[in-house]
């Protein structure tokens, strides 16, 4: 007899407790710091960029996502230290699953990924992002390329106070979370 | 599509066309088309979490007769595609179709002769949704898009003029900055 109006004491109860929904695009709560988002092409710390166009990403590529074609560097239009840059580079995301093995396989550590998700759109050619739409922004301090390296040697740019990685601040990806993907 | 068709456009349906569209897109509801593990996160969406019943879309329809929006949640085969067809076919006018996934989408990493490389060969797609399966938030992001451009979509005459190559489109922007959460 008692049983039935029990139930109804769990729905009453309910009233009081804490809601579990999220108000998504209202209040965006922070993803995972490795989640892994829309990729970022990094640069040194003087703007040159870590892309050399070796296309080691797109090898790795299980859905053939990416499209890289390297470029020479001259001695008038230098985009990255040493021989070669990214001259094309293309993401497909309508085929890109976000595995991250294109970042394991990238040797410059040039290509990471952010923790950014809404890329929704309504037709398939905006969604091949190009390379100035992955490119990370200008920092302070840094230059636009092409310009002649401002660190010193390749070597430079490679070993020692070369290799840290750029930091776009306010950016979750690069600002700590952009580790090993 | 039905009588707001035969309306002349003019002042007075502008205010028509306003309400109709927010009529529309306030309760859009979905028919069940979850075809693989985008499913998994479709249903996620739905769920208590996500909540698709705060945007009036709770309901997913198993009857495409009921249905406004067709969500192809997964990889399409090619035995699936006409299957696809008939259930759009079968929904009543004016309706959608949200593409999830990149499967759904472009055919995805399944790159073979199974698989059809994108709905779009069967269907006409408003909107893309990219990921491997896309984490909730990224549904619901591709569903407010959707509504935003619900909402922008003009009736009768008007309709015939904005289907126009190069017409203006309402600016797609990502949910969490027109919806004021600054992260």
């Amino acid at each position: 007899m008692l049983d039935s109006v029990k139930g109804f004491g769990i729905t009453f109860g309910t009233m009081f407790k804490k809601v579990n929904t999220e108000s998504y695009p209202e209040d965006k709560r922070p993803t995972a710091p490795r989640y892994h988002g829309r990729h970022l092409l990094n640069r040194h710390p003087d703007g040159l960029e870590k892309c050399i166009g070796c296309e080691l990403c797109a090898w790795a590529c299980p859905a053939d996502a990416i499209y890289v074609e390297g470029g020479d560097n001259t001695e008038e239009a230098r985009y990255s230290p040493g021989e070669r840059y990214g001259a094309v580079y293309q993401i497909n995301y309508l085929r890109c699953i976000f595995c991250g093995l294109c970042i394991e396989a990238c040797p410059t550590r040039s290509l990471t990924m952010t923790n950014d998700y809404e890329l929704a759109d309504d037709s398939r050619h905006d969604l091949i992002y190009t390379k100035d739409m992955l490119l990370a922004p200008l920092a302070p301090g840094m230059e636009q390329p092409p310009h002649p390296m401002r660190l010193g040697t390749v070597q430079d740019y490679y070993a020692g106070a070369g290799n840290v990685t750029a930091t776009v601040p306010g950016d979750p990806a690069t600002d700590g979370g952009g580790g090993r993907a | 599509m039905g009588l707001e068709e035969k309306l002349p456009s003019g002042i007075l349906l502008t205010t028509v066309e306003k309400l109709a569209n927010w009529a529309r897109s306030s309760s859009l509801w979905p028919a069940t088309f979850g075809l693989a593990c985008c499913a998994i996160e479709m249903m996620a969406t739905g769920a208590g979490r996500y909540d698709l019943a705060r945007f009036g879309m709770e309901v997913f329809r198993a009857s495409p007769r009921q249905a406004d929006l067709m969500i192809v949640a997964g990889r399409v085969s090619q035995k699936m595609a006409p299957v696809l067809r008939q259930i759009y076919d079968q929904m009543p006018e004016p309706k959608w179709v949200l593409s999830m996934g990149v499967c759904a989408s472009s055919g995805g990493m399944f790159n073979n002769y199974a698989i059809v490389q994108g709905v779009d060969h069967v269907v006409p797609v408003d909107m893309y949704l990219p990921g491997c399966p896309p984490r909730p938030e990224m549904l619901l992001d591709a569903i407010l898009k959707l509504h935003e451009k619900i909402k922008a979509d003009p009736l009768g005459a008007n309709r015939e003029r904005s289907l126009a190559p190069g017409r203006p489109q309402p600016e797609l922007i990502a949910s969490s900055i027109r919806y004021g959460a600054q992260q």
